[in-house]
């Protein structure tokens, strides 16, 4: 096991370098309403129709917080392993932007409402610990339009106000993989916890991406650049690609590196810095007054904490222990809820290894040609059972499984039905197939005899023999074990 | 403190407030002296005393989470300066 | 019939109740008062047409039930009213119509009141003569070329003048009871949250409190009825049950313990205001209230924590104002940040952005901790300073301004000279506690003065009943000659 090394470095003229990667990950909170606001949160609304006047910050609006909001980053803490603060303050974060109505957005800045946590990876070369430094909530801006005017900008306040979970990585990611598995993870956990619908082309889960390079061996850590509010883990991953890279060279020609704050160019793949952010760098944090610091009770938390579903780790030993998968396979069948749901339905009812298989193989190649997420499988977990069943028992062959789940889908119907219908059982009664097997060795006695005489490569194309005639219905380990018996005689 | 004229170039550009050269001047003076009173307060020692985080001794109180605001964009649209049917309008931004 | 303008609020409601008086009659007696009164600039926006009409349907229907039935109101223009300008004083906000009520001016009408208009103040409430108004400054009618005090002067100027028979401001570091002094009104600022700041334009969120101004202590304790109240759409709101103040006001103060801080006593303090104290002292002390000498150590340091923590929070506050989402917007500035920073120099008065740059300052890297977070410590010391005090007293008696009203220019030119009006304000805001501004006398010049009881959280039926029996024993007469007429 493990023989896989890490190898992602960076090669400059004279050393190699490291990658030092760190998250910040911007998740919607899932909720009906706003974190301050009874607005809703839907998405793809028409624009400005999801604004209350606290969203637009009418004069004299005041913030009232949204309890579910609480509870939703209380239950992403634990699913983090991370501690719950007590007592946490909100604050404000000063700025100026078209689509921040307040001129200052609500987060937490000095106590964040969860502390330190952490998550594990599996890796190629093993599992990875990466630290969580904090976990706070704030409100979302609104969005600025750009391209519909040349002149002018659009602003649409739906998004303005909406609960966002900052999940704040330590500097512990060392290459666009783990970056990729970090944000698989959090994602996965978000979503077994009903947390955050993890859903990136909606914006609900962004990022923003400090990346430093250090010598390989060194312990100081370089210079970090902060790409902001990247939206797909392709883009973070060439996004970091480059950044390390133009670090690099940086390095190499002896230059320094500035700190700032940068933006990824989805069309060129580069990060170029945002002269915009320059003088906007003081936030000028304060305690919001018009909210009060926060308390949670230890109760509340005890309480959240046992209605916690199966979090995805816990999971993945238990169909490890209980299903007797490899860890490579309960991996992938965790990785989703629904997934995970749909396994679990499948090996109640029939053979837990073989389900596996067939769901990580057949099932998921068709849903991922189709584009279809698993609860929208036309082939439901009962009827898949019934065709891991029906494999299971020898009903039918391999080779028919496959043309009865094709028929399955185009129909979503019952495989026994299927194969009652179409006949296309096994052939599995010995009296018959010898009769067969019969047949066929009278037919080809010259065959028969240069087998027996030590030709022994023939014994395939008895097999194919015999699957043509039965259209490919006989037992296979039945075949064998006949055909090796009658000529042997 | 003494507030200079190129602290306040500094703060007004924060505060996103443009303000003429001869008024930074007499901004600078009212806020030297202004300063200078504040800064009374170096006299007393608070190395041991909590920040005042809040005059209410009560904790925050939540909301239920409920749909209960919102669709009134003609509400919402209706006082701005510049605006179209759907949107509030601005000058471009330079990013 | 005009006499009747010049009766208390508590007069005028039982006139009412008796149908003595109609309240389009009563209406109509204020409209007209205030067209002849406009020298007072005391209005920034009247709505006299829809005054009538709510005072034709009251009459159609009175329902004297309520607490102020077919009442006219005249209010700070800082509270947000549904369809009528609300201005806060500023350039900013000149055409701007809120289409929502806030909390406390919406308690007001449930309680039968009707909008006079909108009174002048100082910008967003940021003056202590009422002088920074974008709408021109306000005349105290006690005397010409007087300034009523701010922020609520307008307030404070149409209350003295019999424009309106009460009226509402805010107070957060003495815009209620500085001008009340100014114009030998009574104003009570009340504890922090127990009226919603909902709706009201925010100045300076921890500090802000809105509270009545009246023509006697019964008045203020109706209005503070009528007003108060838990509000869920502010998290600062306390949730407590509505208090009789009113039915429960007693002029019995014997035995209760008054302390008498020694701080108070100030430098360059004219001599009138310690012979003022020295009265109201022994009026209290002759109706069986024990004087007791304390001490509140910090009181000298309010004033600076003030001048940190309210412009902090303006600071941010005021950021809203962009022109994008309603108000001015300057039609200069090549991209989005010119038009900001052309919107904002030009939308704001000068003393506006002298407390928005204050605040940015004293919130800004690296020197946060030394200011904001030092006035904080302070606020805390100052707070303790009230909390052990008020296990030994009921409440503390105090001058309500170091000076009577000032001449119109007088300091405007000062900063620190005016911020210093509030020197007696300042720490019962920075404390969130109760305090009362009643008229106890005029100094030579024939101007009113105030003393300033301060009570305990939620006591403002104790600091009302004391203000009572004060008035009761204190014989004030407002001798306002109407020169403006």
């Amino acid at each position: 096991m493990n023989k896989v090394k890490f190898d992602y470095f960076i090669k400059g003229e004279k050393n190699q370098y490291e990658v030092i990667i760190g998250l910040e990950v911007h998740a919607q909170v899932s909720s009906n309403s706003k974190l301050f606001s009874g607005s809703a949160t839907k998405f793809g609304a028409e624009p400005n129709s999801q604004v209350s006047l606290i969203d637009s910050a009418f004069p004299g609006m005041l913030p009232v917080i949204n309890k579910e909001c609480i509870n939703q980053a209380i239950r992403t803490g634990l699913g983090l392993n991370a501690k719950i603060n007590n007592d946490s303050v909100f604050d404000r974060k000063n700025y100026f932007y078209a689509d921040l109505p307040q001129g200052y957005q609500i987060s937490q800045y000095k106590d964040p409402i969860v502390g330190e946590g952490k998550v594990f990876l599996d890796m190629p070369y093993g599992s990875k610990e990466i630290g969580i430094e904090r976990l706070h909530l704030e409100q979302d801006a609104g969005k600025s339009i750009h391209d519909i005017d040349p002149t002018n900008t659009y602003v649409d306040l739906n998004r303005s106000g909406i609960a966002l979970m900052e999940i704040v990585s330590k500097p512990d990611l060392r290459s666009p993989e783990e970056v990729n598995a970090y944000i698989k993870k959090i994602r996965t956990i978000m979503r077994y916890l009903g947390t955050c619908d993890g859903n990136m082309q909606e914006g609900s889960l962004r990022a923003d991406v400090n990346v430093s390079v250090r010598k390989v061996g060194d312990k100081k850590f370089g210079t970090r650049c902060e790409i902001k509010n990247v939206n797909s883990i392709k883009f973070m991953q060439m996004a970091i690609e480059f950044e390390a890279k133009r670090q690099v060279e940086l390095l190499d020609e002896g230059k320094k590196i500035d700190q700032e704050t940068r933006l990824f160019d989805t069309k060129k793949n580069e990060t170029r810095s945002m002269r915009s952010k320059e003088d906007a760098h003081d936030y000028r944090y304060f305690p919001d007054p018009d909210l009060l610091p926060l308390k949670i009770d230890q109760k509340l938390i005890d309480d959240l904490k046992k209605s916690l579903p199966e979090l995805p780790d816990d999971k993945k030993e238990r169909f490890i222990r209980d299903y007797g998968l490899t860890p490579y396979e309960a991996n992938v069948l965790v990785s989703e809820k629904e997934i995970s749901s749909y396994y679990e339905e499948v090996a109640k009812l029939s053979d837990k290894k073989l389900a596996a298989t067939w769901m990580m193989g057949d099932l998921f190649a068709m849903l991922n040609d189709k584009g279809l997420s698993i609860s929208k499988s036309p082939i439901s977990s009962k009827n898949f059972a019934d065709l891991i069943k029906s494999i299971k028992s020898g009903e039918i062959s391999g080779r028919i499984a496959k043309e009865v789940f094709e028929i399955m889908v185009e129909s979503g119907d019952n495989p026994k039905k299927i194969i009652e219908s179409k006949g296309m059982k096994q052939q599995s009664d010995p009296k018959e197939l010898e009769k067969m097997i019969n047949e066929i060795l009278t037919k080809n006695k010259d065959k028969v005899d240069q087998y027996k005489s030590g030709k022994e490569k023939l014994f395939g194309f008895f097999v194919g023999q015999v699957m043509k005639l039965s259209g490919g219905k006989a037992n296979p380990q039945l075949t064998n074990e006949i055909l090796k018996k009658l000529l042997k005689g | 403190m003494s507030i200079d004229k190129e602290k306040i170039i500094h703060i007004s550009k924060l505060a996103r407030i443009s303000i003429d050269s001869k008024k930074s001047d007499s901004l600078a003076k009212d806020l030297t002296s202004i300063f200078k009173f504040i800064e009374q307060l170096n006299e007393i020692n608070t190395d041991k005393i909590e920040p005042l985080s809040s005059i209410l001794n009560t904790p925050l109180r939540t909301r239920e989470d409920k749909v209960d605001d919102g669709k009134i964009r003609d509400k919402i649209l209706k006082n701005s300066p510049k605006k179209n049917e759907e949107f509030f309008v601005v000058p471009k931004v330079i990013e | 019939m005009s006499e009747i303008i010049k009766k208390n609020l508590s007069e005028i409601i039982e006139l009412i109740k008796k149908k003595e008086i109609k309240s389009e009659e009563l209406a109509q007696l204020y409209i007209d008062e205030a067209n002849k009164s406009k020298k007072l600039n005391s209005f920034i926006t009247t709505c006299f047409d829809n005054t009538i009409k709510k005072a034709k349907e009251f009459d159609k229907k009175p329902n004297s039930a309520s607490l102020l039935p077919g009442i006219p109101l005249a209010v700070k223009d800082l509270f947000c009213t549904n369809g009528f300008r609300t201005t806060a004083g500023s350039k900013m906000l000149e055409n701007f119509v809120p289409n929502y009520e806030s909390t406390v001016t919406e308690n007001l009408w449930k309680e039968g009141a009707i909008l006079l208009g909108k009174l002048n103040c100082d910008e967003y409430a940021m003056g202590s003569s009422n002088e920074t108004s974008y709408f021109g400054n306000v005349i105290n009618p006690i005397a010409k070329n007087t300034v009523p005090g701010g922020s609520s002067g307008g307030s404070a100027s149409a209350l003295a003048a019999n424009l309106t028979p009460a009226t509402i401001g805010t107070d957060t570091g003495g815009s209620i009871r500085q001008p009340a002094s100014f114009t030998g009104t009574v104003g009570l600022k009340p504890t922090y949250g127990l009226c919603s700041r909902w709706g009201i334009v925010a100045f300076a969120s921890s500090l802000d409190q809105a509270g009545p101004m009246t023509k006697s202590v019964k008045d203020c304790a109706i209005m503070l009825e009528a007003m108060a109240g838990f509000d869920k759409k502010d998290s600062t709101s306390i949730d407590k049950k509505k208090e009789n103040y009113s039915k429960n006001l007693k002029p019995n103060i014997k035995g209760l313990k008054i302390g008498i801080p020694k701080e108070y006593r100030v430098e360059n303090m004219p001599k009138e205001i310690d012979e003022l104290w020295n009265k109201g002292k022994s009026i209290l002390k002759d109706l069986g209230a024990n004087l007791i000498d304390i001490t509140l150590p910090h009181t000298k340091y309010a004033l600076p924590t003030y001048y940190i923590v309210a412009p902090a929070e303006a600071s941010s506050n005021l950021a809203r104002y962009d022109g994008v989402k309603y108000g001015y917007r300057s039609s200069q500035g090549k991209d989005l940040i010119g038009m900001y920073e052309n919107t904002r120099s030009e939308g704001f008065g000068d003393e506006v952005k002298r407390r928005i740059l204050i605040g940015t300052y004293v919130l800004s890297s690296g020197y946060y901790d030394a200011y904001y977070l030092k006035a904080q410590k302070v606020r805390q010391l100052i707070k303790k300073d009230f909390d052990e005090n008020f296990a030994k007293v009921d409440a503390i008696l105090t001058p309500s301004t170091p000076s009577s009203a000032f001449k119109i220019g007088e300091k405007t030119n000062d900063p620190i000279s005016m911020y210093l009006n509030d020197i007696f304000t300042v720490p019962v805001n920075l404390a969130g506690l109760p305090a009362i501004s009643v008229p106890a006398g005029l100094d030579k010049k024939g101007y009113p003065l105030g003393l300033q009881l301060i009570g305990k959280t939620l006591d403002e039926q104790n600091i009302l009943n004391i203000a009572y029996a004060f008035e009761k024993n204190c014989n004030f007469n407002n001798e306002i000659k109407k020169w403006w007429l």
